[in-house]
């Protein structure tokens, strides 16, 4: 299932930010709430959230950029995250992650020229004894193999 | 005829299928007319056996696995009519793979609804706060520390000398910070005793509460599990419900409460003083130490910040005594280890046993080997930051003094199997890569010296000046090692260094005349 957001609205995000801007240490909860929202962390959100927390713009933009999970701009359609750690690896997960690549005709990191499909590495979903592992669009796969990823690159190419 | 019947909810069993199953065995047995209860638990640990599927019965519960959709049907029938089914494993009790652990920390874990306090209570549960209640402080804290229980993060600290040290800290508030990251490769035991018996880690982290005088808590859950901090946030309503959180707690004069908090994506933030950072909002940028967190931990107060299988070693500490649980162990190891099999092996999963028992007895007999059924080369035990072992290695036995004497260490549990097309080049390359992407860069010796790295290993793989090259890697490793403020940049250098030891034929010099002809 595709994840459905919210186009950027100034109004909303401040209602999102106001939410959480009580808690003690909100930086990363803001983020997450804005990120669940409307897909990433749109550049106009950054000195809001940091009126809101009384801190610098650079501080909240320092603390977006230091963490891997927060986007500056929306993903594809859908995203196809392939596990990339050790388990992973030693699972034949580095042939199917160049699979992946040359299926999508982009290289991890990267979203397809229609935008249908975000290609990314994950390091570790914590099903090492299952490896390899995938997750599209925040579902877990296991035992991935050269079918069970085809089927998932055409799912995600819908 | 009503079945009950027992299905993993487990982030590891849904990702081989096991919601997919559990909705198939309801819509076949509404098909049927046959009236299923089916109990939603926590895996057991067997995830070659995943999804498994267990009935219960008189004689105790029977296990059936791996089921797929397809075999659903047939399964039906053959419990509704009690028939043979080639899937029938036996009584799940008496699985060998089972009946040799020794489950303290995971005695619940695949047993019970993890969303159910009252099953927690029936199981056992919450025996140790009690039993922590009637003590009081100093004897809570004589017991964890009598136990021998060393922090299962990765540093082994005695979790009791932390806890002292938070008791006798003066302050106006203190904290409880469950350092739920996990992002070694390898390991899932966090993950699946949040998932599978969430109430433990509860438990836990209130006796810490009540021992060293928190009335708050943080569980730090890496953003990859989303069904762990789904069961956390489920399991911290339900004890609220229950009066196991919130204030007067077990109907004691203390409060203690509990709030989940999600990572972002950055391994260093599982080193605890990036984690307080990060739980404080800011970037996940290691504190130099001393002060340490049981001085000037989170929001500048003391705080106890504990690895998830610490604290839920010490519901069973408390509830059975600190002998139970140190009768079990080999010299300064105490207790039980659950230790996690993964990468290519055949039999992977969840492995609780006393300290001692040997890598060969793991990854060979346990392990059953690779899934691919070629010979094991290699191990890597305790995540990215953990060396790795050849065969010749395989007689040390699991214990923290016996792995650090062969330059290794046992981390957090995590033990992936390598066959032997694995190419040690590149793991040693992917070492360093992995330290550059998530060195949180503070240190050069970190940030600058694992780029270096990772472009001198690539030089070595394409054959490029190798001996050169390779002194200049040991090199480097060294300045890593002893010029890194923290694990990340100041272990690395294990997995590059046991690389090249017990595996130099990968990275021989290639000879010059093949050189030339490329
Ligand atoms: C780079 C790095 C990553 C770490 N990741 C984790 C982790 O994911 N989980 C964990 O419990 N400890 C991790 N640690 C160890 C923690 O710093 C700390 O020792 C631990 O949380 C203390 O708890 P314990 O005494 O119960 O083990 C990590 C350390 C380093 C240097
Ligand atoms: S060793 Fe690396 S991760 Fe650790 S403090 Fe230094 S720069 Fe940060
Ligand atoms: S290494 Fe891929 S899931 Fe753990
Ligand atoms: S600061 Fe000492 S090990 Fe990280």
């Amino acid at each position: 299932m595709t994840a459905v957001f919210e186009p950027w609205n100034e109004t909303r995000g401040a209602e999102i930010i106001a939410e959480h801007a009580n808690q003690e240490g909100a930086t990363l909860v803001i983020l997450h709430a804005l990120q669940e929202a409307f897909g990433y962390v749109p550049e106009a959100a950054i000195p809001m959230v940091a009126q809101a927390l009384n801190l610098s713009r650079a501080e909240v933009h320092g603390v977006f950029t230091f963490y891997h999970d927060f986007r500056h701009k929306p993903a594809g359609r859908h995203v196809l995250k392939l596990c990339r750690a050790e388990a992973c690896q030693a699972a034949g997960g580095d042939a199917l992650a160049a699979r992946a690549e040359a299926k999508l005709g982009v290289s991890l990191g990267n979203t397809t020229a229609d935008d249908r499909v975000t290609l990314e590495p994950i390091y570790c979903l914590g099903l090492c004894a299952t490896a390899p592992s995938a997750m599209l669009d925040g579902r877990l796969i296991g035992r991935l193999d050269q079918k069970r990823l085809d089927a998932l690159i055409v799912e995600a190419q819908r | 005829m009503s079945l009950r019947l027992f299905v993993s909810r487990d982030a590891g069993a849904i990702a081989v299928g096991a919601d997919d199953v559990a909705l198939a065995l309801e819509q076949a047995a509404a098909g049927r007319g046959i009236a299923v209860e089916i109990v939603r638990t926590g895996s057991r640990g067997m995830y070659w056996l995943e999804p498994l599927v267990e009935v219960a019965t008189p004689q105790g519960r029977i296990a059936f696995g791996p089921v797929t959709e397809a075999d659903v049907p047939s399964l039906l029938d053959a419990l509704a009519n009690n028939t043979p089914h080639l899937l029938r494993l036996g009584a799940t009790d008496e699985l060998p793979w089972l009946k040799r652990q020794t489950r303290l920390t995971f005695a619940r874990c695949g047993v019970i609804d993890p969303r159910s306090l009252d099953d927690y209570r029936a199981h056992g549960g919450y025996k140790g706060l009690e039993r922590a209640l009637s003590l009081g402080s100093d004897a809570i804290l004589n017991e964890v520390t009598a136990s021998g229980l060393r922090g299962r993060g990765g540093a082994g600290f005695p979790t009791g000398i932390k806890w002292k040290t938070v008791t006798q800290a003066k302050a106006d508030r203190k904290f409880i910070v469950c350092n739920a990251d996990e992002g070694d490769s390898g390991t899932f035991a966090d993950r699946m005793i949040i998932e599978g018996d969430p109430f433990l880690v509860i438990e836990g982290m209130t006796i810490a509460g009540i021992t060293v005088g928190a009335t708050k808590g943080y569980i730090y859950i890496r953003s990859e599990y989303p069904h762990a901090v789904e069961a956390m946030n489920a399991a911290i309503q339900a004890a609220k419900r229950g009066g196991y959180l919130g204030d007067k707690i077990g109907g004691s004069t203390h409060s203690f409460d509990l709030e989940v908090r999600v990572g972002a994506g950055a391994y260093v933030c599982g080193e605890e003083t990036s984690l307080l950072e990060s739980l404080e909002g800011r970037r996940g940028i290691v504190r130099a130490k001393p002060p340490l967190p049981a001085h000037h931990g989170l929001f500048g107060k003391p705080t106890v910040i504990n690895n998830v299988l610490s604290f839920a070693a010490v519901p069973f500490i408390l509830a059975e005594g600190a002998k139970a649980y140190a009768d079990y162990g080999m010299g300064r190891s105490r207790g039980t280890m659950p230790i996690q099999l993964a990468g290519n092996i055949r039999q992977g999963g969840l492995f609780e046993t006393a300290f001692g028992v040997t890598l060969a007895e793991l990854v060979d007999d346990i392990g059953g080997g690779t899934f691919t059924g070629r010979p094991v080369r290699a191990v890597q035990v305790g995540g990215p930051l953990g060396a790795y072992f050849p065969r010749s290695l395989f007689d040390t036995p699991f214990d923290y003094e016996a792995f650090a004497a062969r330059d290794g260490l046992i981390g957090h549990g995590g033990i992936v199997v390598f066959d032997d097309s694995v190419d040690m080049r590149r793991q040693a390359r992917f070492a360093m890569e992995f330290c550059a992407v998530e060195s949180c860069g503070k240190c050069t010796p970190c940030r600058i010296g694992s780029t270096r790295g990772v472009e001198t290993i690539e030089k070595i793989i394409n054959g490029e000046r190798v001996s050169e090259n390779l002194a200049l890697v040991e090199d480097l490793c060294n300045t890593m090692k002893f010029g890194s403020l923290c694990a990340l940049g100041g272990f690395t250098p294990y997995p590059v260094l046991s690389a090249l030891k017990h595996f130099r034929e990968d990275f021989a010099p290639v000879p010059t005349t093949l050189q030339a002809a490329e």
